[in-house]
């Protein structure tokens, strides 16, 4: 199974080409998205996080994983999509990207699909929620739209305040 | 000299086996011999050599040579051998030690570290040329001590030019050893004219090798005219100035040219003399008690006793559930394991921690060769060196230790003749000392030399545009010198001054979670405190809960806690809080304004206050409750998040949750500035 880094300066179609096949579906809001299943580690459920002071809204604090300190974030409520609400059925993916360990609470996590070159679709430049730049493409199964996403680009980014960003 | 340098392919297989397998082994074990033969060496008393120490530099040359030998490398080889017969002749007390022996033997030392880099790298980098060691070593050996130098020979030579077509060319040469330093002395022996051939005489002492003098009078006449041969009736005379160099730091009396005087340095790591015989006892019984281990070996072992630690916690937590009668056994058990637990913690923790001595150890030899440089005569006075601290830390403090030494000797410590104008022995004195202290460990570096300018430090301050007024007080002018490019050294040398130290050090120390201190009297000297938290994995703490989430405040750091009757609280004019407890009045700060969090107790008027130390100073944390006291693991935060102020790492309780563990002294630093910038405050009677 190969897999490349996406980067930036390339082209979208030379992007999708080095796209790897297999993608973790899931929602936030009504909107499905997909990102590389290499970079989840597993999926939990949610429990509550030990707040962290003056912390961004969507860093909801930190919790223990098997001795590992993992901080969670919320991107629902970091991009405004749907209700933010805590339930039984509250997904976490815990991820691992740029060296760290992070969780990512979702509303529903489906499934494992494999996207070949000709399903992916580069996407077109609207400004939506996220910033363009982290979506690497659409993908097309059956009747659903997938937004896949670079999640290790998303994570590290400087507005996602996780990572600090080196300042001189 | 043989050189089979090491490249790639191993040069030791003999009968198939391949060696290069332990070639790291090796080199390890020879990198601890060099240090070991170093540090005797230095130590070693020259007028009553201890038998027992040239035996065992003896066998660190031995070893190092018996295994360059197996391995093939044999420049390493030749080296140590010629060592080795010296050290040989020496413990056979065939030989004195002499000065000039250990300053041989030490520069051997360097070389043999270079080949062994290079060896041990990636084969490049220039082959150590060790030809003129080797050649200098044999003769110590042979017991020809008059002419063997260290750094040059000095060699007397009689220098015929000619023919030339005008012999006042050779004339010349005068000019040259005039302007160029270091080259020695010519002296004419033809009173300025030719003889009958047409060829110039003259006599020339100096430390340059034939083929250097030929290029450089080749400027004025040509090579072919030039003919050097030794000076044989000079030779006597060599001997005795030789010997005379030695004892005589004059540079008058001898006839060499430019070489720098000799500057004594006496450098002596201070101990007991009652206890050197037990040291070395122990150090022998030690020396074969060790057992060479895998850094990862051991964190990975740290780590899994701290999991252990969290589920034994959680295990005692639920066996303070069960009833005691039904579940006798299984809480005996439970508590056994607790025990156990601790101790086992204990021992691992031991296990990374290193004695100070490690960094102590490799400043003697800067000093000297620093001290020598300078033309200064420093002493270095250790102690502490038993105090135990972190390998990781160990690692970092090194570089700040070092910048702040050779600060002391290159700022610091005055000149000789300097030192004896203002009554102090010409021999300036560096102290070392580290000590635990609280949950600290505390290094000083102090010295008996000028100590800081007050003036000239204002001066410069004035000169960089940074505000400073002659009414701040002493201390605050020392903290000037934090300041990055700040220097007030008169020239920059290659060891300090170029201002780009002192900055570093402090950001490097910060880095390490520790403060440092300056302190100084002008005339009598400076002291460098440097603070580091020992940053042990594992500590005591004690929670409080404050909004409903639980805090971990290290216990260390805890005074005290008491619940405030009403009135004890009294509020300071745009200051804050303030509580009095047995006469001294503690400024109070409130957990929930430094974490933002909301007040949960509706009712103020008995808080419960956490007293807690940091620095020296005293406040009172304000929670909603205490809750327990206890063991914990430290979690480090930034492996996965980030750097929280006031918050110094993590840690998981034994319900599996995670309770942020508070940096005490950031808290009260913050709410305390906080607290004198809000504009409006609570008033509480």
């Amino acid at each position: 199974m190969l897999q490349q880094q996406l980067s930036s300066q390339s082209s979208p179609e030379a992007n999708l080409a080095s796209l790897s096949n297999e993608f973790l579906t899931f929602k936030l809001g009504s909107e499905e998205y997909g990102i590389e299943i290499l970079k989840v580690q597993e999926i939990r459920s949610y429990e509550t996080p030990t707040t962290i002071a003056n912390a961004p809204s969507f860093i909801k604090g930190v919790v223990n994983l098997r001795g590992t300190i993992v901080p969670i974030i919320d991107m629902r409520i970091k991009f405004n999509l749907g209700q933010a609400s805590y339930d039984q059925f509250t997904v976490v993916i815990i991820l691992n990207v740029a060296g760290r360990v992070v969780g990512m609470v979702v509303d529903s996590v489906s499934d494992v699909i494999t996207l070949g070159g000709e399903q992916i679709r580069p996407a077109p430049n609207f400004s939506s929620t996220f910033d363009t730049q982290y979506i690497t493409g659409l993908g097309t199964v059956d009747e659903r739209m997938l937004i896949l996403i670079d999640i290790e680009k998303l994570i590290a980014g400087a507005d996602m305040a996780l990572v600090e960003q080196a300042k001189h | 000299m043989s050189d089979n340098s090491h490249q790639g392919a191993s040069p030791a297989a003999s009968d198939g086996v391949d060696l290069s397998q332990f070639f790291q082994v090796f080199f390890e074990e020879a990198g601890e011999n060099l240090s070991g033969m170093e540090t005797m060496l230095l130590a070693l008393d020259i007028d009553n050599p201890v038998e027992e120490d040239l035996h065992a530099i003896f066998r660190c040359a031995h070893s190092i040579k018996g295994g360059a030998a197996t391995f093939g490398f044999q420049d390493i080889a030749e080296l140590t051998h010629e060592l080795e017969t010296l050290l040989d002749k020496l413990r056979k007390h065939e030989l004195k030690p002499t000065r000039e022996m250990i300053d041989l033997m030490l520069t051997a030392g360097d070389a043999l570290k270079a080949q062994l880099a290079r060896h041990g790298g990636s084969g490049e980098g220039n082959v150590v040329d060790t030809t003129e060691l080797v050649e200098e070593l044999r003769m110590l050996a042979a017991g020809n001590m008059g002419d063997a130098k260290p750094k040059a020979q000095v060699r007397a030579l009689d220098i015929v030019i000619g023919p030339l077509t005008n012999p006042a060319t050779a004339d010349n040469l005068f000019e040259l050893f005039k302007e160029i330093p270091d080259m020695g002395i010519i002296v004419a022996r033809d009173d300025g004219k030719a003889d009958a051939g047409n060829k110039r005489h003259f006599h020339v002492e100096t430390t340059w090798k034939d083929d250097e003098l030929l290029d450089l009078f080749s400027f004025h006449v040509a090579k072919e005219c030039i003919a050097i041969q030794p000076a044989a009736s000079i030779a006597a005379k060599n001997d005795d100035a030789g010997f005379g160099l030695f004892d005589d730091d004059a540079p008058a009396a001898t006839p060499q040219g430019q070489l720098t005087p000799q500057a004594e340095v006496a450098v002596a790591a201070q101990k007991a003399e009652a206890n050197k015989p037990e040291a070395r006892a122990q150090a022998a019984q030690s020396e074969s008690a060790t057992l060479r281990v895998n850094v990862e070996k051991v964190d990975q072992l740290i780590n899994l006793v701290g999991e252990l630690v969290i589920t034994q916690a959680m295990l005692s937590q639920q066996g303070r559930a069960l009833d005691p009668v039904h579940h006798q056994t299984m809480l005996t058990g439970l508590s056994g394991l607790e025990r156990s637990t601790r101790s086992l913690q204990d021992a691992v923790m031991s296990i990374r921690m290193i004695p100070m001595a490690v960094v102590f150890n490799r400043f003697p030899r800067m000093l000297r060769d620093l001290a020598a440089k300078l033309g200064k005569q420093v002493e270095l006075k250790t102690s502490g060196e038993a105090t135990e601290l972190d390998k990781g830390l160990i690692e970092k403090i090194t570089d700040p230790l070092t910048h702040l030494i050779r600060n002391s000797v290159d700022h610091g410590i005055e000149m000789p003749d300097k030192r004896i104008e203002s009554n102090k022995p010409a021999a300036g004195t560096i102290f070392l000392s580290a000590s635990h202290q609280g949950g600290s460990i505390v290094i000083d570096v102090r010295d008996d030399g000028a100590g800081l300018n007050r003036e000239r430090i204002l001066a410069k301050a004035r000169q960089q545009g940074i505000e400073v007024s002659d009414s701040m007080t002493d201390q605050e002018v020392w903290q000037l010198i934090w300041a990055p490019g700040f220097s007030t050294a008169e020239k920059v040398t290659d060891v300090s001054g170029r201002g780009v130290g002192m900055d570093v050090v402090k950001k490097n120390i910060a880095a390490l979670g520790g403060t440092v201190e300056l302190d100084s009297a002008e005339g009598h000297g400076t002291r460098v405190s440097v603070r580091l938290p020992l940053t042990l994995a594992i500590m005591d703490g004690m929670s409080v809960a404050v909004n409903g989430e639980i805090f971990i405040i290290p216990l260390a750091s805890v005074v005290e806690s008491l619940q405030v009757r009403e009135g004890m609280l009294r509020t300071v004019v745009g200051q804050g809080r303030v509580v009095e407890v047995r006469s001294e009045y503690l400024p109070v700060v409130s957990l929930h304004d430094v974490l933002n969090a909301s007040h949960t107790r509706a009712d103020d008027s008995t808080p419960l206050l956490v007293i807690v130390e940091s620095e020296g100073a005293k406040t009172a944390l304000m929670v909603d409750e205490l809750v327990g006291q206890h063991q914990v693991v430290v979690k480090n935060l930034e492996t996965n998040y980030r750097k929280v102020a006031g918050v110094s790492g993590a840690t998981i309780m034994g319900d599996g949750r995670v309770a942020l563990i508070l940096d005490v002294m950031h808290v009260v630093g913050t709410a305390n500035s906080r607290m004198s910038n809000s504009p409006a405050n609570s008033l509480k009677h």
